[in-house]
């Protein structure tokens, strides 16, 4: 009978290696998945792994476009990393992500059509203070009524959804725009756009910003005593108690970081790739992002790749859903899939796995 | 605005059937949190059963074999989350949110021929006399079996948990697992089976919005509601009747404001249609905070692991 034996300390070495063995558990799933769907399953998942960044015919496309769809998820899932390292359980980065977008936009729009060389920079304050503000909604609920952070963070992605719904149709509706749902084209509007920094790279301000805040949550987590605390807090609550950890301040540390990352996100998706606010603006980052942290083992390095890998699947979706046929959903629920993996194979980092009979009463 | 377009019994009789897929919900995880397991995953197993039941129920042209499947395929997609977190011990909030995630795509697959397709009608109750009764009846009595039948598993799992040896052992188990273990009750076993309980409901719940609330099958169809019964769960205290009251006024929220958007109250639709979500975040914050927060009494063991040594 196979029995599990706590470790003492978690196993560095399946640490790394379950990420990668989740991979490509998940891809023998998917093919599986994709074989009943009734679609060739080595060429499915050649079209999703392989040829957005290798075949002639698509690369030129797609390759800009990881930078463009990994950006919003690592900016994203570095954010929630903190938290969750910590127990603070922020599940709603949707939310905060659609109200970062909207407050940038409003400034925008604002300003619109007036030339400014602060305009930009102003909403990428609007956009982090929005994620921030909404982000601070769950975080004083709980440290002051003691609320669940996790039910709060969630519902609020549904309240942020009519939201946006309200301000594309409403307020925020391009008043040229014949009646039509939507907001002016932020992207075109020079002074409030967030443009591809180097062409054909798909590099826009976006991606400096994750990168930047990839680095700053190497430092804070494994360089600063703030990281120390929240690691220790997440480990080991009580300990942390008696070592002057304050659990309020942590809360409102994290979840207000994570939002803010979060409402950048939105931000620069709102000014580049999305172009304008809509209503289907969010197309679920904020929740693709939770999958991310956790297939990044939490670490920010490990972030970066699993965004890379998270943007590669959702572009090569995109390409076999227009090339084989293959329906959206079934992305979703490869990603769903790799987490369910990861979370599976987590035992091998935790427990040892022996083999033994159990003994005779 | 034509506020007396509102019939106050029509809806009265609109808020059992709106409260019937989150109380279903809701009594399904509040079994599965009395065993001490915290299940975020009710959104997914509701929209997998709404899915599977539509499917079977179109198929098959009855609705009661599709509400069946539902309850399986709750079922089934909660023991994966069971397999996650009582066999390979992974940590309980990430796998819910997994299982959500899950759910909601996979269901968006299965569901993809059956969008726009009306489901078999669902004939409604006629208890005789009782339903003619004037006011009462269009209320209380004339409505699809599954509103009686989600009363009715309320005082069950009410009468169960309190009054049978099965209910004291699986409320020992949530409430310290270690005294249940040392007992020599199983503790795994009896929080698998909770779980799969809880998917069964969930997947019930999901199948009553698409096969009779709504009645329609489209992609994320669920909107939250099974976000909504988690927190309904710790309205009610982990108390079964008070999860039938705290449905049903949940119910009324949600047919309120939809009867004022179609009176065409001077709101935005929108902001009506988030009221639902702001009233459950109201509800959390009164139920967790102060004096409130005493009598909450959640189980002592739920959301933590259980790993027998020895």
């Amino acid at each position: 009978m196979l029995r599990l034996e706590k470790r003492a300390q978690p196993s560095n070495f399946w640490n790394w290696a379950t990420p990668l063995l989740a991979v490509a558990l998940t891809m023998v799933a998917g093919a599986i998945l994709f074989a009943f769907l009734g679609k060739d399953p080595f060429a499915a998942i050649k079209m999703i792994f392989w040829d957005p960044l290798f075949n002639p015919q698509f690369a030129a496309y797609s390759r800009p476009q990881l930078l463009v769809k990994a950006a919003p998820l690592i900016l994203i899932a570095v954010g929630l990393a903190i938290g969750f390292r910590a127990g603070i359980w922020n599940i709603g980065a949707e939310g905060q992500y659609i109200i970062g977008a909207l407050c940038g936009a409003a400034v925008a729009l604002a300003f619109f059509p007036s030339p400014g060389w602060y305009i930009f920079p102003l909403m990428v304050l609007a956009g982090a203070a929005g994620g921030w503000a909404w982000a601070m909604i769950p975080a004083i609920l709980k440290t002051r009524f003691n609320t669940n952070e996790i039910l709060v963070s969630l519902l609020l992605v549904y309240v942020a959804e009519k939201i946006l719904a309200a301000m594309a149709t409403g307020r925020m509706r391009n008043p040229d725009g014949a009646g039509f749902p939507g907001s002016r084209n932020i992207a075109q509007y020079p002074a409030a756009s967030n443009p591809e920094i180097i062409a054909g790279s798909g590099m826009h301000w976006g991606v400096v910003a994750a990168f930047i805040a990839v680095i700053f949550t190497y430092i804070l987590l494994h360089k600063h005593i703030l990281g120390y605390q929240i690691r220790l807090a997440g480990q080991a609550p009580r300990a942390a108690r008696f070592a002057g950890v304050a659990p309020a301040r942590l809360v409102v540390m994290c979840l207000g970081f994570s939002g803010a990352m979060a409402g950048l996100a939105g931000l620069f998706e709102v000014a580049g790739p999305a172009r304008m606010i809509s209503i289907d603006f969010n197309v679920g980052y904020g929740f693709t992002a939770i999958i991310v942290a956790f297939l990044g083992r939490l670490h920010p390095v490990g972030i970066v790749l699993a965004g890379l890998l998270m943007a590669l699947t959702y572009i090569g979706g995109e390409l076999a859903q227009f090339m084989l046929g293959l329906p959206g959903a079934a992305i979703q629920v490869f990603q769903g899939m790799l987490l369910f993996f990861l979370l599976a194979l987590d035992v091998l980092s935790n427990y040892r796995i022996r083999l033994s009979w159990p003994e005779a009463a | 605005m034509d506020l007396s377009s509102i019939n106050p019994v029509v809806l009265a009789a609109a808020l059992m059937v709106a409260a019937t897929p989150i109380l279903l919900a809701a009594i399904g995880e509040l079994v599965a949190e009395k065993a001490g397991v915290l299940n975020l995953g009710v959104e997914g197993m509701m929209i997998t059963g709404a899915v599977t039941g539509f499917a079977v129920a179109v198929m098959t042209r009855n609705p009661y074999l599709g509400m069946l499947a539902a309850l399986c395929g709750g079922a089934a997609v909660s023991l994966i989350f069971a397999l996650l977190t009582q066999v390979l011990m992974a940590n309980q909030v990430a796998s819910g949110l997994a299982l959500t995630l899950f759910g909601l795509g996979f269901s968006a697959l299965l569901g993809q021929g059956f969008v726009g397709i009306p489901p078999p009608r669902t004939p409604k109750m006629d208890l005789g006399f009782l339903s003619d009764l004037p006011v009462l009846g269009p209320i209380l009595f004339r409505h699809d079996p599954m509103v009686y039948v989600s009363i009715a598993l309320v005082a069950a799992v009410w009468y169960w948990l309190n009054h049978t040896r099965g209910g004291r052992i699986l409320r020992a188990v949530g409430e310290n697992h270690e005294a249940a273990h040392a007992l020599g009750y199983r503790v795994r076993r009896v929080r698998i089976l909770a779980i799969a309980f809880g998917g069964a409901c969930a997947g019930l719940g999901g199948a009553y919005l698409s096969l009779i609330r709504v009645p329609q099958w489209t992609e994320g169809m669920t909107a939250g509601a099974g976000w909504i019964a988690l927190a309904l769960v710790v309205f009610a205290s982990w108390r079964p009747w008070r999860a039938l009251l705290g449905a049903y006024l949940f119910g009324g929220i949600i047919v309120l404001q939809l009867n004022l958007q179609a009176a065409g109250v001077r709101i935005p639709v929108e902001y009506l249609a988030m009221s639902p979500y702001l009233v459950t975040i109201l509800v959390l914050v009164v139920m967790s905070s102060g004096r409130a927060r005493k009598t909450l009494a959640a189980p002592g063991s739920l959301g933590r692991p259980f790993h027998a040594t020895g």
